[in-house]
């Protein structure tokens, strides 16, 4: 918006405005407030009289703590921010990064240990799941192997056939006379 | 009843699920952080595209000969490397044991740094990101102090990340919030490590790949950033009259040979697991190339973002000292631009020179703040968070930069920590009955509590010290008794027969060559140069210290002697060992000698046993 003689009345009436909230005097008037040295990018000097006493200034300290005091009302109404309205040796009072109770990156941390140390006490359980079935199916393989390990000569296991020096027939050992002598 | 039992592997030693796991746990190991953070750095202050020259020269005849080398011993020898350099000769065990004892040490504070990384990680989610606002100071009327002096992102790094002391000798306390990153970190590496390779192997597909990702999603976005293309011609401008300085040609070897991960023994151990007829050539070569050609892909983007934030540093320069001018002279708004700031400040200069000076604008030049060189943590966690926060959206690109630095990292620990952890398998500390899950939860738990020390006010520095110390003369060593040992003392004739028998193709001249003489003699060159250079001075560092008078810059200290001694020793311990071994055997023989019934050392070739 272009800075024009209504822009000033706006200007002097929130000053005025400020006064009256500070020292609660409801005498201040816009007329009170005073412009000078206006230039083209606008910044000008401005005093604030007093009309009750005999036509003296207010205190510039006076001015500085009721702008301060005001400065978020004043910025809003001219839609601007304390970087863009500039009142030289009035340091603006900062207003501290909004914290929640608990920080948030002890949240974040929180949800990455829970995964974490899930996904360990997983992989430490279902090693030991596959230690013991491991074991067990290496017992259950030891004692298939012990059955076969017998082995087997014509469906009878040999330790029953008596291996020492054979048999004797006794279909074809009974005929001895059959044979003829030499 | 025909119960054919299972056909066991030929010696239970775990295996690669596949072909493709295995090159990207090495891949993997290859590429970290120095990619990222080390790389473009030294393409910046060596002369942009020229230093490309000394590297690619650096990788042929050092980087790639070693790194076949190390793959084919692994594959041959199936051991980690303790047991693979006590094969190849009781007198190059002191080799396995160095290699063994770095490891341990660069993992110690390889997962300090990755404590950082996660530090920043849990803080990006906060809007707005915690580096971008200075704190204020008591009675609020303005910023902290220190946080004022220097910048908002220079604070969060200095004083709420690491607390730390203006020198190395007061050591502070532990700070708890990373005490408690640093436990998670290590748990993640349990996590991923828990039985060796079957689990590294899986977790290697995403923290192998995923970088890749990131990578491309910042080179996209930083290509659009204003001043990404001014950062990437300073990058690449090749100003060949750099190659005349010794320096860089050193700086290149010593990159090449630190970004490839050599003589760690993790490389050893990773291909001992591979079956024995594997190529082992072609995966030496394919593994160096591609982490070269990576960490040209992540110089784009690192420059790009470095340009934008140059540019914006410089506009916000111009823009200052515009506001001074304008506030000074009652002129109206906008009537002095970026644009024609030169012109204005030349008529301004000529017709009012007194009111001009008085103002002290501070010069405003573009190549200044594309000189301002960072590498290392400097350049991830000050001028990239500096650079993030001006970007749209900044706590999503926070989040994915601090998770690809994460996963460079870790699957670097895979390495470092299979280099720890074979060997210590193979030497049956615990009872073959316990788990494999026992050996690296002890590992992680006992290299946690000593890592400890780095979270204290004084930790970066020690950090540092490592880093220097540790992590460099002890590597060269190693490779240098690597390569010498395997050429002159298992003979490379019969080396030469191993690979053949793995490859299926007789070695060609190239590798003969350079393992017999250009790489000795290359690390020999490397060695008493880094050596020299590093005597040259007395070692020292800089510190943070607000009540120095240069304050926002850093104050250079040096080292005190107790502190030099540990250096000297971090340096030395790994290398000692080589000597010390070979001596214990030299004497062993000696005494051997003299007993007449001493049986003659076995000779060993990789046909034979696989035990």
């Amino acid at each position: 918006y272009a800075w024009d003689a209504n822009e000033e009345y706006l200007f002097k009436a929130m000053v005025a405005f400020a006064m009256r909230r500070y020292s609660s005097k409801s005498t201040t008037q816009i007329s009170n407030v005073l412009l000078c040295n206006v230039t083209d990018r606008v910044s000008f000097w401005f005093v604030v009289t007093d009309s009750s006493k005999n036509v003296t200034t207010v205190p510039g300290s006076e001015v500085e703590a009721a702008i301060r005091m005001n400065r978020n009302r004043i910025n809003s109404a001219f839609l601007l921010s304390d970087k863009t309205l500039q009142f030289l040796k009035i340091t603006s009072t900062l207003s501290p990064p909004v914290e929640p109770s608990t920080p948030v990156w002890l949240i974040v941390f929180g949800v990455v240990l829970c995964l974490v140390v899930a996904g360990i006490i997983f992989l430490v359980v279902s090693g030991i799941q596959k230690h013991k079935k491991k074991n067990k199916d290496s017992t259950e393989r030891e004692n298939l192997e012990e059955k076969v390990e017998v082995t087997l000569e014509n469906g009878i296991p040999c330790e029953a056939l008596d291996l020492k020096a054979g048999h004797i027939n006794g279909v074809f050992a009974a005929d001895d006379e059959r044979f003829t002598s030499l | 009843l025909s119960a054919t039992p299972a056909i066991p592997k030929e010696d239970g030693r775990p295996q690669w699920d596949n072909k493709f796991q295995y090159i990207l746990s090495c891949i993997g190991f290859a590429v970290g952080l120095g990619n990222v953070w080390r790389f473009p750095y030294l393409c910046q202050i060596h002369g942009g595209g020229a230093f490309l020259i000394p590297y690619f020269i650096a990788l042929l005849f050092e980087g790639i000969p070693l790194l076949h080398l190390e793959l084919a011993l692994g594959q041959c020898l199936r051991k980690g490397s303790l047991g693979a350099w006590n094969t190849i000769s009781p007198y190059l065990g002191g080799v396995g044991i160095g290699s063994w004892i770095v490891s341990v040490l660069v993992s110690l504070y390889y997962n300090t740094v990755l404590t950082w990384v996660m530090w920043y990680f849990i803080n990006s989610f906060q809007e707005p990101l915690p580096w971008s606002v200075c704190p204020l100071n008591e009675n609020r009327t303005g910023f902290n102090e220190e946080c004022y002096e220097s910048t908002a992102v220079n604070y969060f790094w200095y004083r709420k990340t690491l607390n730390i002391t203006p020198d190395i000798a007061e050591s502070g306390t532990l700070q708890w919030w990373l005490i408690l990153c640093l436990a998670t970190c290590w748990a993640i590496v349990y996590l991923c490590t828990i039985r060796g390779i079957e689990t590294t192997g899986k977790a290697i597909y995403v923290t192998a790949i995923f970088p890749y990702l990131v990578l491309t999603i910042f080179l996209i976005q930083g290509l659009t950033l204003p001043g990404a293309t001014d950062g990437l011609i300073y990058l690449f401008t090749p100003n060949l009259n750099t190659l005349k300085n010794p320096r860089v040609w050193l700086d290149a070897a010593t990159q090449v040979f630190f970004s490839l991960s050599l003589a760690f023994g993790g490389l050893i151990a990773f291909a001992s697991y591979n079956p024995t007829k594997n190529d082992c050539e072609k995966d030496a070569v394919t593994v160096a190339i591609v982490n070269s050609l990576t960490s040209l892909y992540a110089s784009i983007p690192v420059f790009s973002v470095l340009g934008f934030k140059a540019t914006t540093a410089y506009w916000d320069c111009l823009d200052r000292n515009i506001i001074n001018i304008i506030n000074e002279f009652d002129l109206p708004e906008e009537s002095i631009m970026r644009q024609n700031y030169t012109s204005w400040i030349s008529y301004l200069n000529s017709s009012y020179p007194e009111k001009i000076a008085g103002l002290k604008l501070k010069s405003c030049d573009l190549q200044e703040f594309l000189d301002q060189s960072v590498s290392g943590t400097g350049l991830a966690f000050i001028v990239f968070t500096q650079a993030i926060i001006l970007m749209p959206g900044s706590q999503a690109w926070a989040i994915l930069f601090f998770i690809m630095l994460f996963s460079l990292g870790l699957s670097s620990m895979f390495g470092n920590i299979e280099g720890v952890f074979t060997p210590l398998l193979e030497l049956r500390i615990i009872p073959k009955s316990a788990p494999k899950e026992l050996l690296s939860g002890i590992i992680c738990l006992i290299s946690f509590l000593i890592a400890l020390c780095f979270t204290l006010d004084s930790g970066s520095y020690w950090i540092d010290i490592f880093d220097r110390y540790a992590g460099s003369v002890p590597l060269l060593v190693i490779a240098f008794f690597e390569v010498t040992g395997v050429v002159y003392i298992y003979k490379i004739k019969r080396f030469s027969k191993d690979v053949e028998k793995m490859t299926g193709r007789k070695l060609n001249l190239y590798w003969q060559i350079t393992w017999r003489f250009i790489s000795p003699l290359l690390l020999l060159i490397v060695f008493m140069a880094f050596v020299t250079l590093q005597l040259q001075k007395p070692p020292s560092y800089t510190a943070w210290n607000p009540k120095y008078e240069g304050f926002p810059m850093k104050e250079e200290k040096v080292y005190p002697p107790w502190v030099q001694a540990i250096c000297v020793l971090l340096a030395a311990f790994p290398c000692i060992c080589v000597p010390l071994v070979a001596l214990f055997h030299l004497v062993k023989q000696k005494c051997r000698s003299k007993d007449p019934s001493s049986v003659p050392p076995q000779v060993f070739s990789c046909q034979g046993a696989n035990s």
